[in-house]
This record gives structure tokens, C-alpha cells and sequence, in this order.
């Protein structure tokens, strides 16, 4: 590798190969730059914006702009976790999120990121939109309350499982996830527990059935060590489910 | 006909390829009033795509719809300066006339009344679209034969031609606009001096984008030119969606051959033999004639193969229909919706310029653009550059609505002021100019003296005027609004932060809110404008942002003395306990006075 190819981020520098973007590199190098929507397993999305870096003075989301030789990355500062906590406040604001019900507290990656940007309350006046929960299939439940439009599902469905399982319908703030079969039900879907797309979700919107609350808290994913150390939910996927 | 056959027709015409499918999904619309779970079907069979697939691509436009509409389909334009003109009026006495709740098909299914973005008939408004035609001046009189019309089931096409009359209201000419050059003139100069001499002109003229964002023409070609790809595209943006901008609706209408010519220009030095004019659903009236001056194109060997006689000069332009949406005026989304998608902005690098319409070089211009390319093409870089600003040449198309005397279409030189455009069109008691609509820039009085240039006060072409006694924040409202209803949903700031705006503005407007809501304004603006995906998001939170900083008092003067507010009321809130209980006495409330 070159030794030219590096960027500074946070002031240590990081090496990155070409066709790398900074949050690949980061990656790489073991840094932590909090994120939602991306998952190294799928092409880079875009969408929570929780990845927010400043580069150079332009703000740009790091899962997607390519890594740029010389750049300093601010990854770390005031502000930028200040907008970080904002977006998360929009997103527990947009949804249904009551954690302390919620069989993935503790292994939800939205909290803990929540957590790791020292978010206190969502802050902004709840939407409270009327959603739904989807219990329709035998082994997997969707609550769709929690869904905050990553699409990794529809990502995975699409590109590994093969199957379409899952889209986005509507525009704007009434965009929402929906499931592919004839009554719009999961339970009439191709779909099933050993797809790849029940097992990417960051949040409890996509839930295995009849393991719930087996985990006590205090043993949960996130309930020792922060989301920059542990990583991904999607990353404890083996493990979670024993 | 049956369903099945009918779409088995479509399809086929457009050899079942899915990128086709939102032009499908367009047809059957305007065929069937809706997009029935059969047609969806089969569809998908057809097109090898899945359902939901396709129902995201239906929920994403709002002209798609999967209910029935009524058999006649109005939409009045929502736009602010047709609700200056009266709209909201003449709309409630649509609905009460025809028996009608608002977006709700009447139980015969005559009939659906609804409200859409702007139409861009924003100088002869108010305006209405039924069935896809576009009806202006709309008055108390003419809203009533309408009524009579509907109610004797007559055809929209048999209506009083007047109903359906556009004009241009072309109101100031400058080189564009009073160019006499004829349909051919560019391509024989491109023939004669060769590709690399006139994208040299092109170059060294200056020309920047007209759609506001002003990137230089000739370097976008000159990239796209230089992409290694076994296809190249010319896509004409003419998804004027920007409220209180109808240039290029003009353009199309009166000099459409200009803008074809520089397309086929541009195709001829990026070596492109496939374009594409991107129009938005709005203009449907157009796409006849456009249809029309394209078959006489090709007729006189402008188009198709050999053009004008140049061995392998091949290129030819189809239309496809926009469904409405906004957000398909940015060029990535325009190009995912070329496809057939939904209207989501790509991630960006890579540009259209190497990945752009089916992953080829692209090159995506406003309508303007391609028809100023033309001409300096015929008449030289000089020509061009001798007009407008050293950063800014040429001129620039303004849409000029709202209170003026002479509304319509104004060509200036790159440069001129304000005030000077405001004495032009008649505008005598000009309280603000709102310039580049409703992601654009706010401009009090104190700013009149700015100019229209990409280093002073950039635009697309909208330009309205606000009178003394406009109530700016109804201006605010109506944006706020519109931003709800146009953000495309895919990044949390601005999927999220247009509607927490709105609210806050609706809770200014209603004399909820205290300072603490207008600090909030402040705060999720500032979010939304630095960390959006796109420049929808990144622009929405213009109008409050300016106007909380020129014009603080519209906000001032209906707070609550109070520092903070609740975001919800009380007393309100009890009312579903009160049904329930029967009970409406005084113990029943809560004062909402604190």
C-alpha cells in the first residue's frame, strides 16, 4: 500500500485503498464512526445520515464519500455529535420507540448509539404515528413502530436472499416499509427465519418469535460496553440467537 | 378492451423493459383513473418485477394512485401565488358546488377535487389540472360552468377552448428570445467546424446551467465527452417543478425546436445517439405538440439516422412523462426515475457525467441551457459572452408572478437588479421578491438593490412578488407545506426535520408559539442544511431560516409572551373524553390560559 493514500481522522492518520470509502477505511482500522443504516456486508446507502463527518469543512456522510488522500475527517467534536444526537432524536420522534418494553433494549443499535452520542431524550414533540405489528408469520414478527427506513431488510432481501421481500412505499414523511404478497402480510410471503434479511435489522422492528426477554438485562449486547466497541447488532447476530 | 390486453399493448410497446414502467404505470393512470391490484399483477408478471416493487413506485408519484379517482380528476394548483389569486376560494366552492370532500372520489365516481404543487401557470392563475389538461383564469364564473360542464359529463376535450388556452406572456425579449436563426442553423455550424471547435465556443461562452445550480455546459459535456462507455445520453430536465417557474413551460411551447437543436448538438460532441426531455406531468398539454415538432425533425432530416446528411450522426429524442414529484427536478433523480424508479436522489460521486441514465455517460441540462447552446453554436461564444456579468454570461429567463401589473416572461442580461425588474413588470409597492422559489432566497426591500447573477442571487427563473400587504408568513406556510409533501423521504433530516418545521410554523401561525419554538426553527434548519442527502433537503429550511433573520417581526408579532409553549393543547386533548362521557361542563376543561 502507498504510503500516500491516508487521511487524517481525528488527527490519526488512517490508510485506505482505492475505491474506499472513510467509513470502509475506519473500519479497517479499527475506528468507530457511529452509523445505522450501513452494514459493511451491503453497498453503502446513505440515508440516517448518523455517519455525518466533516471533511475538509464540508459535511458529508462517511459511508459514502469516497476516502481522499490528505483529508482531515472530523469524526469527534462537538458539533458533529451534536448533529448526530439531533438526527437520533428525529428518529425515536418518528417512530414508536418505547425501549423499556422493547425485547431489544439493551441489543438495539439505535439506543446505543443513542447512548454513544449521549442522547437523553428525544427532545423534538412525538409524531406518534398509528403503525402496526405484523405477527403473521410463524417464526419472524414485524413491529413496524421501530422501523427507522435503513433498509437493510429491503437490501438483503433483494441482493442476497434473492427474494424482494421487502420495498418502501409512499413519499416524505409517510414513507414506509412494506412486505411483498398478495395481503401484504409476512406470513404470505416467500419469506423465512434463515433469510438473510431477518437477521440485519438494527433495531426491534424485525424479531425472531418465542425467544422473547431470554436474555436478562444487564447481559444484553450494549449493557456492558458501548456500541464503538461492540460494533454492529448485525455483527452478534450467531450469538444472540444461542 | 380488458385490462390484460391492454397492458399486454403497453408493454409490448415498450418491449416489457422495467425501466419502462413508471411511463406503464402513467398510461394506465390516465387510462383507468387508477392502478388496480390487477394491473399491478400483471405487471410485475410482465415486467419481471416484484409487486411491492411496483405499488413503491405508484405510492411514491402523486398522480399514481391505487383507488379509483373520479371520472373527472381536478387538481388546483396549491401553489402561493394561486392561493393569492383567490384559490383556496374558488376551490372550497368547487367542492360544496359538486358535492365533494377534498382528495375523497363522489359516491358516483364523477368526480375527485384535490389540491397538487404548483402547476406552473403561476401569471394567468389560478390554475387547474383535469384529466391531465390544463385549465387557467380560474374566477367564480368559470369555476360554476365548470360545474355545469361536469355535471352534463362533457369531455374535458369539448370544453370552451378559452378554459384551455395557455399563453406565453413572453413580456421582455433579449438574444434569446428575439433569436431568428432557423431549425438546422446549429447542426450545419457543428457539421461545418466540427465537434471539438464548438464545444470550444460552448466552452469559452461562459454558458452555465440554467436550472439554478450553474455548472459550467461546456465542461459537463466535455466530461461526458471523455467517458469511455458504448453509450452516451442527452436528458432534457423539463421537470420545472420549482414553485413560480413556467420558463421553460414557454420554451417548449413556443421554441421547443431550440431546445431539440441543442440537444442533437449535444448528442453530436458526446457522441450520444439517444435523448430524453424529461417532462414533468404538469405539461401534459405539451406533449402533443412536442410530439409533433420532433416527427417534423425528422421528417427534415434533423433527426434518425445521417442527420442532415453526416454519415453516422444518428440521434433521436423520446418524451417521458413525470408523475408528479418535486424531487425528480434533481438530475439523479430524474435519472432514477428515467428508469423507472422511484424518485430517490443517488449517491453522489460518481456523476451522471460518467454514471448516469442505465449506469452510461449522461448528460442532464435544464431546457434552457440546451436552447442557449444552440444558439451560441450558430452565433459564436462572443455573442453570448458580450451580454450578462464576467462570471455569469448571457441571460437569464425570468417566471415573474405574484403582485405585479405585467406578469409572465422577462429575458434579462445577466445582472440586472431588482429594483430595475420590479419597475419593469409593474410591481410599485413590493414588500419582498422571493427568487428561486420556494428553496430560493427571501428578499426585503433593503436587498432590491442585489442582482440576478450566480454570484449575487442565483436562479432558476421563479421570481415572485409579495405587495405591502401580503401576510409573509402565509408565504412560509405555504412552503413549509409544500416541502412536507415534495421531500422525497429517504434521509432522516429531511424526511423528518420538513415536518417538525411545518409544525413549528403552523404553531407560530395559529399563536402557540413562544421563543423557544422559533430557537428550534433555528436549530433543525441549520441540521437539515448541513447534513441532507440532497439539495432538497439542504434547501427546504431556506424560507424559515431567511425570513426568521429579514423579516423576525411576522414571527414577532404572534408569539405568546411567554419563553416556551407547549407543543400540544390541553384542553384539546380531553375531547375524546368528553365524547365519551357525554360531559362538555365547565369541569370538563382545562383553561388553556396560563
Amino acid at each position: 500500500m502507498s504510503t500516500s493514500k491516508t487521511f487524517k481522522l481525528d488527527g490519526k492518520t488512517i490508510s485506505f485503498n482505492d475505491g474506499d470509502t472513510i467509513m470502509d477505511a475506519a473500519l479497517r482500522a479499527g475506528e468507530y464512526i457511529p452509523h445505522l443504516c450501513h452494514n459493511p456486508e451491503f453497498t453503502p446507502h446513505g440515508s440516517c445520515r448518523v455517519c455525518i463527518v466533516d471533511v475538509n469543512g464540508r459535511q458529508v456522510s462517511a459511508c459514502t464519500q469516497p476516502a481522499m488522500a490528505g483529508s482531515e475527517v472530523d469524526n469527534a467534536s462537538d458539533n458533529i455529535m451534536r448533529q448526530r444526537r439531533e438526527l437520533l432524536q428525529m428518529l425515536f420522534v418518528e417512530g414508536n420507540h418505547i425501549c423499556p418494553a422493547c425485547e431489544k433494549s439493551g441489543a438495539c443499535q439505535l439506543q446505543a448509539v443513542a447512548y454513544y452520542t449521549n442522547m437523553l431524550s428525544p427532545h423534538f414533540t412525538h409524531f406518534f404515528p398509528r403503525r402496526t405489528v405484523d405477527a403473521s408469520h410463524p417464526d419472524t414478527a414485524i413491529d413496524f413502530d421501530r422501523c427507522i427506513l435503513c433498509e437493510l431488510c429491503v437490501r438483503a432481501s433483494r441482493d442476497v436472499d434473492h427474494k424482494n421481500v421487502f420495498a418502501i412505499d409512499g413519499r416524505g414523511i409517510n414513507s414506509h416499509l412494506v412486505v411483498n404478497s398478495p395481503t401484504g402480510k409476512l406470513g404470505d410471503s416467500s419469506f423465512a427465519a434463515s433469510d438473510k434479511a431477518a437477521h440485519v435489522c438494527p433495531v426491534g422492528a424485525i424479531l425472531p418469535k418465542h425467544t422473547g426477554y431470554d436474555k436478562p438485562i444487564g447481559d444484553r449486547l450494549y449493557d456492558r460496553q458501548p456500541v464503538s466497541i461492540v460494533g454492529d447488532v448485525a455483527a452478534h447476530e450467531q450469538e444472540q440467537e444461542h | 378492451m380488458s385490462i390484460d390486453t391492454y397492458i399486454d399493448e403497453i408493454t409490448a410497446a415498450t418491449r416489457n423493459r422495467p425501466d419502462y414502467l413508471l411511463q406503464n404505470l402513467y398510461e394506465i393512470q390516465y387510462q383507468y383513473s387508477y392502478v388496480s391490484d390487477q394491473a399491478i399483477k400483471l405487471l410485475a408478471e410482465k415486467l419481471a418485477l416484484s409487486e411491492s416493487f411496483i405499488v413503491g413506485v405508484i405510492g411514491f408519484y402523486s398522480f399514481l394512485h391505487t383507488t379509483p379517482r373520479g371520472r373527472f380528476d381536478i387538481l388546483i394548483s396549491d401553489s402561493i401565488t394561486d392561493h393569492m389569486l383567490g384559490s383556496r376560494g374558488l376551490l372550497d366552492t368547487l367542492c360544496n358546488k359538486l358535492g365533494v370532500a377534498l382528495g375523497q372520489p363522489r359516491a358516483d365516481g364523477r368526480v375527485t377535487v384535490d389540491t397538487t404543487s404548483c402547476t406552473g401557470m403561476c401569471e394567468q392563475g389560478p390554475a387547474m389540472l383535469v384529466n391531465g389538461w390544463t385549465v387557467t383564469r380560474l374566477d367564480q364564473n368559470r369555476i360554476e360552468q365548470i360545474v355545469e360542464l361536469i355535471e352534463a359529463d362533457t369531455a374535458v376535450e369539448e370544453w370552451p377552448q378559452e378554459f384551455l388556452t395557455v399563453d406565453d406572456n413572453i413580456q421582455r425579449r433579449d438574444i434569446l428570445l428575439s433569436d431568428n436563426s432557423n431549425a438546422g442553423d446549429a447542426l450545419k455550424a457543428l457539421i461545418e467546424q466540427g465537434d471539438e471547435a464548438i464545444l470550444q465556443q460552448i466552452e469559452s461562452s461562459g454558458l452555465r446551467g440554467r436550472g439554478g445550480a450553474g455548472f459550467r455546459t461546456g465542461m459537463k459535456w466535455r466530461f461526458c465527452k471523455q467517458a469511455d462507455a458504448d453509450q452516451h445520453y442527452v436528458v432534457c430536465n423539463a421537470d420545472e417543478g420549482e414553485p413560480g417557474t413556467f420558463k421553460d413551460r414557454v420554451l417548449l411551447n413556443s421554441y421547443a425546436d431550440k431546445v431539440f437543436e441543442g440537444m442533437t448538438l449535444c448528442a453530436g460532441i458526446i457522441g450520444a445517439t439517444k435523448g430524453y426531455v424529461y417532462l414533468r406531468a404538469e405539461y401534459r398539454y405539451l406533449r402533443a405538440p412536442l410530439e409533433q415538432v420532433l416527427r417534423k425533425r425528422r421528417e427534415t432530416g434533423l433527426l434518425g439516422t445521417d442527420i442532415l446528411g453526416k454519415q453516422g450522426f444518428n440521434f433521436d429524442i423520446e418524451i417521458h412523462m413525470g408523475a408528479g414529484a418535486y424531487i425528480c427536478g434533481e438530475e439523479s433523480s430524474l435519472i432514477e426515475s428515467l428508469e423507472g424508479k422511484r424518485g430517490i436522489p443517488r449517491i453522489r460521486p460518481p456523476f451522471p457525467v460518467t454514471h448516469g441514465y442505465l449506469n452510461k455517460p449522461t448528460v442532464v441540462n435544464n431546457v434552457e441551457t440546451f436552447m442557449a447552446a444552440a444558439l451560441i453554436a450558430v452565433h459564436g461564444a462572443n455573442w453570448f459572452g458580450s451580454v450578462g456579468t464576467e462570471e455569469s454570461s448571457g441571460t437569464k429567463l425570468l417566471s415573474i408572478s405574484g403582485d405585479c401589473e405585467r406578469p409572465g416572461i422577462y429575458e434579462y442580461p445577466f445582472g440586472a437588479s431588482m429594483q430595475h425588474i420590479l419597475q419593469d413588470c409593474g410591481a410599485t409597492d413590493a414588500q419582498a421578491v422571493q427568487v428561486a422559489g420556494a428553496a430560493g432566497a427571501t428578499l426585503p426591500a433593503a436587498e432590491f438593490n442585489r442582482c440576478i447573477a450566480f454570484e449575487d442571487v442565483a436562479t432558476g427563473g421563479s421570481f415572485m412578488v409579495f405587495n405591502q400587504h401580503r401576510d409573509m408568513l402565509d408565504m412560509v406556510r405555504n412552503f413549509a407545506h409544500f416541502f412536507v409533501h415534495e421531500s422525497c423521504g429517504f434521509c432522516t433530516p429531511c424526511r423528518v426535520g420538513c415536518s417538525l418545521m411545518k409544525d413549528l410554523v403552523d404553531k407560530v401561525y395559529t399563536g402557540h408559539a413562544g421563543q423557544y419554538d422559533l430557537d428550534e426553527m433555528h436549530k433543525i434548519g441549520e441540521l437539515m442544511l448541513k447534513s441532507s442527502h440532497c439539495g432538497l433537503g439542504t434547501t427546504a429550511p431556506n424560507p424559515m431560516l431567511d425570513t426568521l433573520n429579514k423579516f423576525p417581526q411576522i414571527y414577532n408579532e404572534r408569539l405568546k409572551h411567554s419563553s416556551y409553549e407547549p407543543s400540544f393543547d390541553l384542553d384539546a386533548a380531553l375531547q375524546d373524553a368528553r365524547d365519551i362521557t357525554g360531559r362538555d361542563d365547565a369541569g370538563a376543561h382545562i383553561g388553556t390560559e396560563s
